[in-house]
């Protein structure tokens, strides 16, 4: 699960991780009064959107003043920002994000990851504050600097000493390093986060180390846990078709293409994807219905994908190992006569009573295309869709 | 032979709700030798037959079982991996999807000085056809031969092992070894086990999308791996930075695609295939039977 900037900020804030003042702002005249109280003559005006790139998009503007700042709102509120991460159509902002402008000296970077292999949490951090980290991996491999971290110990003060020196901080700034990581960690562990991201982390002028940007994933398999967390979830950042397969416990990501797919099991749903592609088709979305489907799942899931308006046809790939091929076959004969079809619809069953789940789809009387493998099914499909159009 | 386990592995069933319960059944039905299964509460009762313990390690004292199967819901399913390695349990397989990413985090470093190994989770569990099924693949697919199987899915490892059987060529043991970050066995464990098991001629490797496994199997194949690996890896078409089902199957920051874990493969001489539906025949090709 993501969250906006300025929840991120907040609960860092809450675990002594320095953040700028700031204030958040729904409307122009919010902005306004929010310049206003935090004061200064430098204001930054940040719109938010879960997506990056925001600065180079134009949701990003340093102005003066509390009228400029109002004016910056306004420009943003309401309007789709685009940016590499958002897709041509953009996200609308909803909200903005009132900070103080500080005299900036450096920026650096400092994340926490999960290191799969090691399996431990990692600290990275990089002079190349600012720039996307994954572009200085590729480009500058040697900029990033790397500690992971014991889950017996925690992050430790002298790994932040070996990083900050080796960036160049100064005694001062290196204790404050200690004490903004070791935040940062700690958040990290209480809210099952999945990725905690400061980018840019700057040193001011003055010398403080604070987080200018922040970017907390959380784990989606522990927010039964954190309760407080669900409710920072916002549904305007998520496909309404992806929200609505969540309430079903169906997993379905929506792609570019227009061919239909309902898959049981995850790898199986991407390989079918992949062999859709491999014979000269697009998959339309990434669906796993799950191991325990039912009638009302494979319902729920038809009316999901046929939603999709791009569509032309749809395929039902499904290797009963848990699930029975008889039971699939009466959701989707039953999800056909609830939903109706209007496009052609290719069923490849394989596995646990492979041939009662056949004959019931044949006995169905509806136009069903039947394919024994992948192949044929994945052709059968395609072909679909080329003789429909 | 086979790896693992096999007709002597003595099981434990660790969580016997309505999954538990069915499962329990189906590998019965199979021919694994299920000797306990624990649920606090129900310990002195039985079961279809099954005696059942408040504890693993008394059950564990009293039945002589040595591998175990977990089915406990996400919540209690670090406790009760941690809780079989505690019992001196030999090999704990865990089929529990959604657990949290840091409570496999500690599990994993705990177990690091035990001599349990860990499978999974969010895995479909082992097989060693016509000997014993610890996990919740169906039975029938399966045929007892040479070939070994690891893979990263569920599912899909169902539809690769369809096909090995269908073109005639069994299997020694078929692993799946889950779809989270952060597991027990990995690859590299699996290979090891099957280059040095004398019935296992050749291995089918399922991969997917999202972190480094796969290139570093890569890396130990040239090395040490001296019999045929076949290896298919899902997610070509994966959109980057979308978790696609399973927690561990996303490309992030560039990393972890298909092609690059494809090219690892095949530059250490594995036999790659870009079709999911031409595994069983690539290996047969493999083995000099085309």
């Amino acid at each position: 699960m993501k969250i906006h900037e300025f929840q991120a900020k907040k609960i860092l804030a809450r675990y002594g991780v320095a953040v700028p003042r700031g204030l958040i702002a729904e409307t122009p005249d919010q902005a306004l009064q929010a310049a206003e109280e935090i004061g200064g003559d430098t204001i930054v005006v940040k719109a938010q959107i879960h997506a990056g790139g925001r600065g180079k998009g134009g949701g990003v503007k340093v102005v003066h003043g509390s009228r400029e700042s109002g004016d910056a709102a306004r420009g943003m509120l309401g309007v789709p920002l685009v940016t590499h991460q958002t897709g041509p159509l953009g996200q609308v902002v909803h909200r903005v994000l009132v900070e103080e402008g500080l005299p900036i000296d450096r920026e650096i970077y400092a994340g926490l990851v999960l290191d799969r292999a090691s399996a431990s949490v990692t600290l990275i951090m990089s002079s190349a504050g600012g720039m996307e980290i994954e572009e200085v991996a590729a480009r500058d491999p040697g900029k990033i600097l790397r500690e992971r971290i014991s889950p017996l110990t925690g992050l430790m003060p002298y790994q932040v000493r070996r990083l900050g020196y080796e960036l160049g901080l100064d005694k001062s700034q290196v204790s404050k390093a200690v004490k903004f990581l070791s935040g940062m960690y700690k958040a990290f562990m209480d809210l099952d986060a999945s990725l905690i991201e400061i980018n840019p982390l700057v040193v001011t002028s003055t010398g403080d180390l604070i987080a200018l940007d922040a970017k907390m994933n959380f784990d989606d398999n522990a927010i039964y846990r954190h309760p407080e967390l669900v409710e920072l979830r916002d549904l305007d950042e998520e496909d309404p078709a992806e929200v609505e397969a969540s309430k079903h416990n169906l997993s379905y990501i929506r792609l570019e293409g227009n061919i239909g797919c309902m898959v049981n099991g995850a790898g199986l749903a991407m390989a079918t994807m992949d062999i859709i592609k491999l014979c000269g088709g697009e998959p339309a979305n990434f669906l796993d219905v799950g191991g325990g489907t039912d009638a009302e799942r494979v319902e729920a899931a038809f009316k999901i994908i046929l939603a999709d308006k791009n569509v032309k046809a749809v395929l039902v790939n499904i290797f009963g190992g848990i699930v029975r091929c008889d039971v699939i076959a009466e959701g989707v004969v039953g999800a056909i006569e609830q939903v109706g079809m209007k496009v052609p619809l290719v069923v490849r069953l394989q596995g646990t009573l492979v041939e009662r789940g056949r004959e019931i789809l044949k006995s169905s009387g509806l136009d069903i295309i039947p394919a024994e493998s992948m192949q044929e099914a994945a052709e059968a499909v395609v072909e679909a869709v080329r003789s429909a159009s | 032979m086979s790896i693992l386990v096999d007709s002597e592995s003595r099981l434990l069933i660790q969580g016997l709700g309505s999954a538990g319960k069915f499962h329990a059944a189906t590998m019965v039905e199979y021919g694994t030798k299920v000797v306990a299964a624990v649920h606090p509460g129900k310990g002195g009762t039985q079961w279809e037959g099954i005696p059942l313990y408040n504890r693993v390690k008394r059950a564990v004292e009293q039945t002589g079982a040595d591998v175990s199967i977990i089915f406990v819901p996400a919540p209690g399913a670090a406790d009760a991996i941690l809780e079989a390695a505690d019992a001196g349990v030999r090999l704990a397989v865990c089929i529990t999807e959604g657990i949290p990413i840091l409570d496999m985090l500690r599990v994993k470093h705990a177990l690091a000085g035990t001599n349990t190994t860990l499978i999974g989770p969010n895995c479909p569990g082992l097989i060693t056809p016509g000997e014993t099924k610890i996990g919740i693949m169906p039975g029938p697919i399966h045929k007892k031969g040479s070939i070994g199987v690891l893979s990263r899915s569920g599912t899909l490892t169902y539809e690769a092992v369809d096909q090995l059987t269908r073109v005639g060529l069994g299997q020694s043991t078929c692993i799946g070894l889950g779809g989270d970050p952060i597991k027990g066995l990995d690859f590299i464990d699996g290979l090891d086990l099957f280059e040095k098991d004398p019935q296992t001629q050749g291995v089918v490797l399922i991969g997917e999308i999202g972190g480094q496994a796969e290139e570093d199997a890569a890396a130990w194949i040239k090395q040490n791996m001296s019999k045929p690996v076949v290896a298919f890896i899902a997610g070509t078409t994966a959109p980057p930075g979308r978790r696609m089902g399973h927690a561990g199957a996303i490309v992030a920051g560039g990393k972890g695609t298909a092609s690059q874990k494809m090219q690892a493969l095949e530059a250490v001489g594995v036999a790659v295939t870009k079709n999911p539906a031409q595994i069983g025949d690539l290996m047969r090709e493999r083995l000099g039977r085309g």
